[in-house]
């Protein structure tokens, strides 16, 4: 478990960084006579994949035909402006939905991670705490941690971001956004650890620590985290989904990143309308890839119940 | 069993009283309130007149507690947004959340529970398949699922995209207007009871499995209980305690799932009231909104409470289950 867990957080960093280097165009490449263009569908040409290139058919409609005469190779082998390949479509700026969408992955993916590392942090320093020292320190911290289990966290984080100026630069986003998460996050995080912590403390080699003169800073550092490892990975695993669908929910109404940062929410916000659900569904992409990771994530948790019983 | 009720209420109130406070403090001391984008366009004179109006014009502490008096007695001012008083405003829309919610979750319920009950019970292919369907179920929360519902209505035209009614609502017969709102009910509630739906199969499969395997399911077995019914009556009732403390958290997930679904279908609810609200900084509507929101809130915890305590006598005497 711990290692399958490992691996899906490790991989999900590695997309973060890599992604855009992957990416076929930059995230702010506008194909002006490209709006709205459908996904091209790659065939092999011989040994090398290919696509027919995109002809407008009605500017109005903005309807595209392929071009069955013509092939482009795929932008990774030979990129030509003057034909772009869109192999998931493009947006209403006729910008490539992949590369947006791999760009897209370094900011929700990047900013849910930052966000869970410092929930993971902050909920197993407050739970050790709380679960070592015992007496008012242990029910002040596990009161507010149970106050801020019961809010509906949407509502929370709605709150507190609308409070904020509603225009900020994209850094200023990021690190706001970052730190309502790890508010409401860390709660889930320290309450298993408190329990833990609580179990572990009365063990003999505490004991045995404790009476060799170790400081309880030390105790809680060596002996004590280490113990609550599985279930901070797993916290990790389950706080990571819930975070990248909080910065799409943000950033769909409006109140996460601006617009012309890639981002799977900015990019749901811009496709998430009535008349471009119906005639341009490719620009929904984000949705299935959020889709991908919760289903993922899922997968992991019901193979972890599975082992225990 | 007294005094556990009491515990219950006062945590109940105290949830209502600090989430309302909060929100009404945090948008009235931030700048940029309502009546400062209001201001823009008006003479200082009439920026004073408006603010004396709407009793702004106080130290913070004093317009404060005028706030709180007039909140306990549900008078939570007027919305500097819509010009009317909050509480209608907030009573129509939380009307429309209520019966969105209860919907979806009457629906997860219907869907969840037998399907549960079957797939911790029996093995085989049709274990198999509710398995798979509940795991993709489970993953599509309610924004995905409501921006993949609206899509295939609008592809296939099974119902209507998005709003509570038609266009032209108003001027329908009573029955009418309900006949179009059931038409319009689905999507909405089926993207909010779809995720709840798997959760509550997920773990109805799991308490269902670990009490079928109790020796008194197995006596009931021995004196000749036919199966189905050993199951219904005897191993289902016992499962039910962890379900029962899973609607207390679920009515959480479904105000936070509402939120979202009620902004991708235009459904006219509490929800897309308070974001209106916090968009426009308009302090009483976020307050009242907020308090209604945890009212909502506090009144389902304290059923799911309640409920538990009716099914498990070790609650009620404090003891650790």
């Amino acid at each position: 478990m711990i290692r399958t867990t490992t691996l899906f957080l490790a991989a999900l960093t590695l997309i973060a960084v890599i992604a855009p280097w992957l990416a076929p165009y930059e995230a702010g490449d506008a194909f002006r006579d490209f709006l709205h263009a459908p996904p091209m569908r790659p065939h092999l040409d011989g040994l090398t994949p290919v696509v027919n290139p995109l002809v407008l058919a009605d500017r109005l409609e903005q309807r595209f035909e392929p071009d069955r005469s013509r092939t482009v190779r795929l932008p990774w082998i030979e990129r030509d402006r003057a034909t772009p390949v869109f192999l998931l479509g493009a947006d209403d700026f006729g910008r490539d939905v992949l590369s947006r969408l791999l760009y897209g992955a370094r900011t929700s993916i990047g900013l849910s991670l930052v966000a869970t590392l410092g929930a993971v942090v902050i909920g197993a320093l407050a739970g050790a705490w709380a679960g070592y020292r015992g007496g008012w320190v242990e029910d002040a911290i596990m009161r507010t941690a149970d106050f801020v289990l019961v809010l509906p966290v949407i509502y929370v984080v709605l709150v507190l971001r609308a409070v904020l100026p509603l225009v900020l630069a994209p850094s200023t986003v990021f690190v706001m956004v970052t730190l309502i998460f790890i508010a409401v996050g860390w709660p889930f995080v320290a309450k298993g650890v408190r329990a833990i912590v609580a179990v572990e403390r009365g063990r003999e080699y505490v004991q045995a620590a404790q009476s060799l003169g170790a400081s309880p800073l030390r105790i809680l550092a060596v002996h004590l985290l280490p113990a609550c490892g599985g279930h901070l990975l797993v916290q990790a695993t389950l706080l990571l989904p819930a975070f990248i669908l909080a910065e799409a929910t943000l950033s769909f109404i409006g109140l996460g990143f601006p617009d012309l940062v890639p981002s799977w929410g900015t990019m749901l916000a811009a496709a998430g309308n009535y008349n471009s659900i119906a005639r341009f569904p490719w620009t929904l992409a984000p949705a299935i890839a959020i889709f991908a990771i919760v289903l993922l994530t899922n997968l992991l948790a019901a193979r972890h119940t599975q082992n225990r019983h | 069993m007294g005094r556990y009720l009491l515990t219950r209420l006062v945590f109940a109130l105290l949830l209502v009283f600090i989430v309302s406070s909060a929100a009404w403090l945090l948008t009235r001391v931030v700048p940029g309130t309502f009546v400062d984008q209001e201001c823009v366009t008006l003479s200082p004179k009439e920026c004073d007149d408006l603010r004396k109006r709407l009793g702004l014009d106080r130290p913070l502490w004093a317009e404060y507690l005028s706030w709180l008096s007039h909140a306990v007695r549900f008078d939570f001012g007027e919305s500097l947004l819509y010009s009317r008083p909050v509480g209608p405003l907030i009573v129509e829309r939380a009307a429309n959340t209520a019966m969105l919610a209860t919907i979806a979750l009457v629906a997860a319920t219907l869907i969840g529970i037998p399907l549960g009950i079957y797939s911790g019970t029996r093995a085989g292919i049709g274990r198999a398949i509710v398995r798979t369907l509940s795991v993709i179920a489970v993953s599509v929360p309610p924004l995905i699922g409501s921006l993949a519902l609206v899509f295939l209505a609008s592809r296939t035209g099974w119902f209507p995209v998005g709003g509570m009614s038609s266009a032209g609502g108003a001027e329908m017969t009573w029955a009418a207007w309900l006949a179009d709102v059931a038409r319009h009910l689905p999507l909405p509630a089926l993207a909010l009871a779809i995720p709840m739906a798997a959760t509550l199969e997920r773990l109805q499969s799991e308490a269902i499995a670990a009490s079928s395997r109790e020796p008194f399911v197995a006596a009931s077995r021995a004196r000749g209980v036919a199966r189905a019914r050993s199951i219904l009556s005897h191993a289902w009732p016992v499962s039910l305690r962890p379900i029962l403390g899973l609607y207390g958290v679920m009515i959480g997930t479904l105000f936070s799932g509402s939120f979202i679904v009620e902004v991708v279908t235009s459904w006219p609810g509490l929800g897309r009231l308070m974001w209106d609200a916090l968009k426009a900084r308009d302090l009483f509507l976020v307050a009242g909104c907020a308090a209604t929101g945890a009212l909502f809130l506090a009144a389902g915890t304290l059923i799911a409470d309640l409920l538990l305590a009716y099914t498990d006598p070790r609650v009620r005497s404090g003891e650790r289950a």
